[in-house]
């Protein structure tokens, strides 16, 4: 369980978190919605420590993670696995090298054992027999997928992702929600998913939280975010046409 | 105050750099490939530049002796000392410096920018240890031979330069060469070429390491960690020659 304790945080003058509380469970799929520009990537940054809270805490699993030193942090580190908004797979590696570079670093397996581990991973994606390509050569939709297959390939207990689904088409986007949501059930990962997508929201959405101007707005479920009488939520779930002719039909 | 601020993160980037390595095998590979982009890949370069440099310094010398008094072959003994005291390892360097400097500011922010580092960081990887420690390492090494490589290369050319337009025989340019020679020049000229390399290295992963925005803040970055590894050279280089020189 990843707990965030009454999180600030500043740029300069612009205060762009302001004072979060959170809960995210083992075994769900916790989404973190909103619009652009209010927040979503700081929090997740500010949790998993690539930027430092100005106040509050983060603890995983009653790790109290923002007290930790550098090699405490690490050992956590290990456990966690994150998909960037703009997928970070490193350019100068092939797409076997890039899975296989957490391995590398971590575990002592052989060779054989890695490209194993990658070839599971790959597939997992839907991307067999790309081993060998460089990230510039795949589309940005396989490099999404592949970011997801590095982010796994250590097995971790927590997941985050970035807009896992932003620019891919519909079917892609759904294959990568299942997996999300298969393998977050199978592994009882705790796993944290940033996303903009309505269709996400409803297919995978076990505990959402929506943040707005930089605090936790509203908090609930797949089910209560249609029904809620939250205004902004209602702004942003109807956002679309096709929500709205849904809603109207629905009603 | 900017620039106060920029040597107290300048120190603490180079602590995690040298602090808390990762393991051994992780380094040995990239330490490899760092020698050929800094050291292989500038042979050429540092080939024709070292060539023309002596020609340049052989031919203004004997230009400029008019007094009979002087003796030939001292245009091989200033030919000499000026390649192996300051021109190979201080020019050599500042090229250097524009090359691989820019080279390694712009792939290490060019990282910062698309994520790649805060996904060596997320990993628990010191990203400052795994990207810079293999540069430092190979430059620090590779680049006394490639300084070595230029004073013999500036030599010959200065050697050519007279002889072929006859300003100086074959046995007085020799003779001069090898007068008064003092191999603790060498010594000097090579720890000198070790401090610019740490420089060139460290100066230009910095200003990459801290690049902030985009592409364009990347090609900023650049430019900076040329420039200010340009600059710490020269100051290193003031400093080192009174420090060992006098
Ligand atoms: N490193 C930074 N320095 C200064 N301001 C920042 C920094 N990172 C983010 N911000 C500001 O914080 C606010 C929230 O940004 P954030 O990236 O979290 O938005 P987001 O909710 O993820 O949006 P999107 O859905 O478009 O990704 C923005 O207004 C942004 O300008
Ligand atoms: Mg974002």
């Amino acid at each position: 369980m990843i707990e965030v304790k009454g999180v600030n945080k500043s740029f300069g003058e612009k205060h762009v978190l302001h004072d979060i509380n959170a809960e995210f469970h083992p075994g769900k799929v916790n989404l973190i919605i909103g619009q652009s520009g209010q927040g979503k990537s700081v929090l997740t940054k500010c949790i998993v420590g690539l930027m430092e809270v100005d106040t509050g805490s983060i603890h995983f699993d009653g790790r109290d993670f923002s007290a930790m030193n550098r090699r405490e942090r690490r050992e956590i580190r290990k456990e966690i696995g994150m998909l960037f908004q703009g997928s970070a797979l490193f350019d100068s590696m092939t797409v076997e090298q890039n899975i296989m570079f957490p391995l590398d670093m971590y575990t002592s397996m052989t060779k054989e054992e890695k490209i194993d581990r990658a070839n599971f991973c790959l597939k997992r994606v839907n991307l067999e027999n790309t081993n060998h390509l460089f990230p510039a050569e795949c589309s940005g939709g396989m490099q999404k997928r592949i970011a997801i297959a590095r982010a796994i390939s250590m097995n971790p207990k927590y997941l985050f992702c970035d807009e896992p689904n932003s620019g891919l088409d519909p079917r892609t986007s759904i294959l990568i929600d299942n997996l999300i949501k298969e393998i977050t059930y199978e592994y009882n990962m705790t796993t944290v998913v940033i996303t903009h997508d309505m269709n996400s929201v409803m297919e995978i959405g076990d505990k959402i939280i929506f943040i707005n101007e930089g605090k936790v707005w509203w908090e609930g479920d797949n089910k209560e975010i249609l029904t809620t009488n939250n205004p902004e939520i209602i702004d942003f779930v109807y956002a679309s046409k096709f929500m709205k002719n849904l809603k109207g039909k629905l009603s | 105050m900017n620039n106060i601020q920029n040597i107290g993160k300048y120190f603490i980037l180079l602590k995690q750099v040298l602090t808390q390595p990762e393991r051994f095998r992780v380094y040995t590979k990239r330490v490899a490939n760092e020698w050929e982009t800094i050291g292989l890949n500038s042979m050429g370069i540092v080939g024709i530049l070292s060539v023309f440099m002596g020609a340049v310094i052989a031919l203004q010398t004997a230009s400029n002796m008019d007094s009979p008094l002087l003796p030939k072959y001292t245009i091989g003994y200033i030919t000499r000392s000026s390649t192996i005291l300051e021109f190979s390892p201080t020019i050599i360097s500042l090229i250097l410096a524009g090359k691989v400097g820019s080279n390694i500011a712009s792939e290490i922010g060019t990282m910062r920018v698309t994520e790649q580092i805060d996904a060596l960081d997320i990993m628990g990887i010191n990203s400052a240890s795994y990207l810079i420690l293999p540069k430092l390492v190979a430059a620090v090494t590779i680049l006394p031979f490639l300084i070595i490589f230029s004073m013999a290369l500036s030599i010959m050319g200065g050697y050519y330069a007279v002889t072929l337009s006859n300003l100086c025989s074959h046995e007085e340019f020799v003779y001069g060469i090898r007068a008064f020679f003092e191999p603790s020049n060498i010594t000097y000229a090579l720890v000198k070429t070790m401090c610019f390399a740490f420089i060139i290295v460290s100066v230009s992963a910095f200003y990459g390491y801290y690049t902030k925005g985009g592409a364009l803040d990347v090609g900023k970055s650049s430019t900076q960690g040329v420039v200010w590894s340009t600059i710490t050279i020269l100051i290193a280089n003031f400093i080192l020659t009174q420090l060992i020189l006098l």
